[in-house]
């Protein structure tokens, strides 16, 4: 199975990143190395076997619905690249 | 007292409550050493000294004041991988993304040892988001080894390992999701410990992939790792993965005396491609183990070949959906100029982000993407369970199994970086034990004929942290504690 530049550059769309046309010939390059390598496990027996998300045998935690102190709104703000009257700005998508 | 930087964490705790020095004392030295070497080493990208001089007298005071305010960890200078969460005090990730980041909240594992008086001396450099195997991926700088200034410390905790290996701190903590510990412990010859999946809070951890990253302790011997794992592990109920029941003292497991116990060898671990030095001397500490009453018996994990495969699929889809949390809005970079928010999105993740984690995201966003979950994905999550399989059979017939840890000793910077999958292969050994969630520690075990430290593997089954300590312990008085730490 072999990715073109064109799926390179959708997948890159749908991961919102951008790259220029020799950047993305090279991570189609780097994508189609990788992929002939994990090719492999098709040839691993799965038939049967249910998948394993995670290692432990957790199922949902659930805990009182009591309210406790949350992140002040100034120290949640601090790190925003843009802020005004205690909101994130963002550009206009509208 | 002559080098205080030499002495292990338990002896400097002793030396506190025997007053024979003090924390002031002692985080000076380290300071200073860190002035004069860490230019050559390149450990740190924050060094925290302020901060590292007000929580040293306030050790002093609680170890003025006695009693039970003084904990195994008051007074001991810990660096900490730039990846866990420091109020108020930069953290990077080693990203260009994250280079303002400065953290409102405390991790989980930062505030026990708060708790516990330690003093932070400032955060580690790493991988970029913990990806990759030589510290090279790093947006700031490449760390050096110290025992050869010309070779990588390993990763992506490489300094979090070169700075226990060239005492610019007591002891550290890192992160494992495929070997990030246990790699570049080995490379360092430090003692470095991945732990049962569950067993430490994740909660301020910048994550990568969330069901295989766990905080582990890299310190100079196998002591002093349990000490700092009993510091930060228990159970935290702002990680819902945290594993629930009782504070466990790791420190009762260092004890003499391996008689009966069942040491595997799995054969596929032992095969062409592992240096012969490392060959060696990973048989030498066999030996050892046989020589002090342990069982030697050799199993098979069979899909041990399939594992780089499945961890690239694994680990890079995780990591496309969490890494999905940096989009320029509610912290870190934010592109200046931008035609709408789609283009914002994309203009500040490709400049935010570097090569290696761009190839990553755009890896794991095929494997789930429309029409290849089924054979990326799924397929290498039921590889996964295989491998739990393999690890369930495997502890049937044993109590732990030894390995070495890395196929080589410390390569050459730029040697790998050409080559992603050449990279990706030194990981071989150590990403089972993520893939199952188990505990593996890595020790140094000897030399190579560089003299470049060997570390061995150390495996055991979920939550069975008991049988790592206790083989690692009693290996270690077998072998010979590293005392000749390099000078950079």
């Amino acid at each position: 199975m072999k990715i073109t530049a064109d799926e390179a550059a959708h997948v890159a769309h749908l991961a919102r990143l951008s790259f220029s046309a020799d950047e993305l010939q090279l991570y189609t390059g780097h994508l189609n190395a990788i992929l002939e390598y994990v090719a492999q496990l098709q040839q691993v027996d799965t038939e049967g076997v249910d998948p394993l998300f995670h290692p432990l045998a957790i199922s949902n935690v659930f805990r009182g619905d009591e309210p406790v102190a949350s992140l002040p709104n100034e120290a949640a703000l601090s790190n925003a690249p843009q802020k005004e009257e205690g909101a994130f700005l963002v550009p206009k998508i509208i | 007292m002559s080098d205080l930087t030499k002495l292990s964490i338990k002896d400097l705790h002793d030396a506190y409550r025997e007053r024979k020095v003090s924390a002031v004392e002692v985080t000076r030295a380290y300071l200073d050493r860190i002035d004069s070497v860490d230019a050559s080493v390149k450990a740190y990208l924050t060094v925290t000294a302020d901060l590292a001089m007000q929580q040293a007298e306030d050790a002093d005071r609680r170890l003025q004041a006695g009693g039970d305010r003084v904990a195994p960890l008051t007074g001991i200078p810990l660096g900490i991988k730039d990846l866990l969460c420091t109020k108020g005090v930069r953290t990077t990730c080693a990203s260009r993304m994250l280079e303002n980041f400065v953290p409102p909240y405390d991790a989980t594992v930062i505030e026990r040892l708060n708790n516990q008086g330690a003093v932070m001396l400032g955060k580690l450099n790493m991988d970029e988001f913990a990806m990759g195997s030589s510290t090279e991926n790093s947006a700031f700088h490449c760390t050096h080894n110290p025992w050869d200034l010309s070779r990588v410390p390993g990763g992506s905790s490489g300094g979090s390992s070169a700075a226990v290996a060239a005492r610019l701190c007591a002891g550290s903590l890192g992160s494992d999701t495929g070997g990030s510990i246990r790699q570049p412990a080995s490379y360092c010859g430090v003692v470095g410990l991945k732990p049962t999946y569950g067993r430490v809070s994740r909660f301020g951890l910048i994550a990568f992939a969330s069901s295989l990253d766990q905080v582990g302790p890299l310190t100079r011997n196998v002591t002093d790792c349990a000490l700092l794992m009993n510091a930060i592990s228990g159970h935290d109920s702002r990680d819902s993965t945290s594993v629930a029941g009782v504070d466990v003292d790791y420190t009762q497991y260092l004890q003499n005396g391996l008689q009966g116990v069942r040491v595997g060898l799995p054969q596929e671990y032992f095969i062409e491609g592992v240096q012969k030095d490392v060959r060696e001397a990973v048989e030498k500490a066999i030996s050892a183990l046989k020589d002090m009453g342990c069982e030697i018996v050799p199993v098979s994990l069979p899909h041990t070949p399939y594992a780089v495969a499945t961890y690239y699929i694994v680990a890079t889809s995780e990591a496309s959906s969490n890494l999905s949390r940096y989009d320029g809005v509610k912290y870190g970079f934010r592109a200046t100029e931008y035609a709408n928010l789609i283009d914002m999105y994309k203009k500040t993740r490709s400049a935010g982000f570097g090569p290696e984690v761009k190839r990553r995201i755009m890896l794991g966003s095929y494997s789930l993407s429309a029409g290849y979950y089924d054979a990326f994905y799924k397929k290498a999550s039921q590889v996964r369970a295989l491998f739990k399989r393999d690890f369930d059979n495997a502890f049937n017939a044993c109590d732990v199994l030894v390995t070495p840890v890395a196929p080589t000793t410390a390569f050459k910077m730029g040697e790998k970086t050409a080559d992603p999958i050449q990279m990706y292969l030194n990981d071989i050994f150590t990403i089972p034990v993520n893939l199952a969630g188990i505990p593996g520690i890595s020790m140094p075990c000897g030399f190579d004929g560089n003299g470049l430290p060997i570390g061995v593997q150390i495996m055991a089954d979920a939550f069975r942290e008991d049988n790592l300590f206790r083989v690692a312990y009693n290996l270690e008085q077998s072998v010979g504690e590293i005392r000749n730490w390099p000078e950079p």
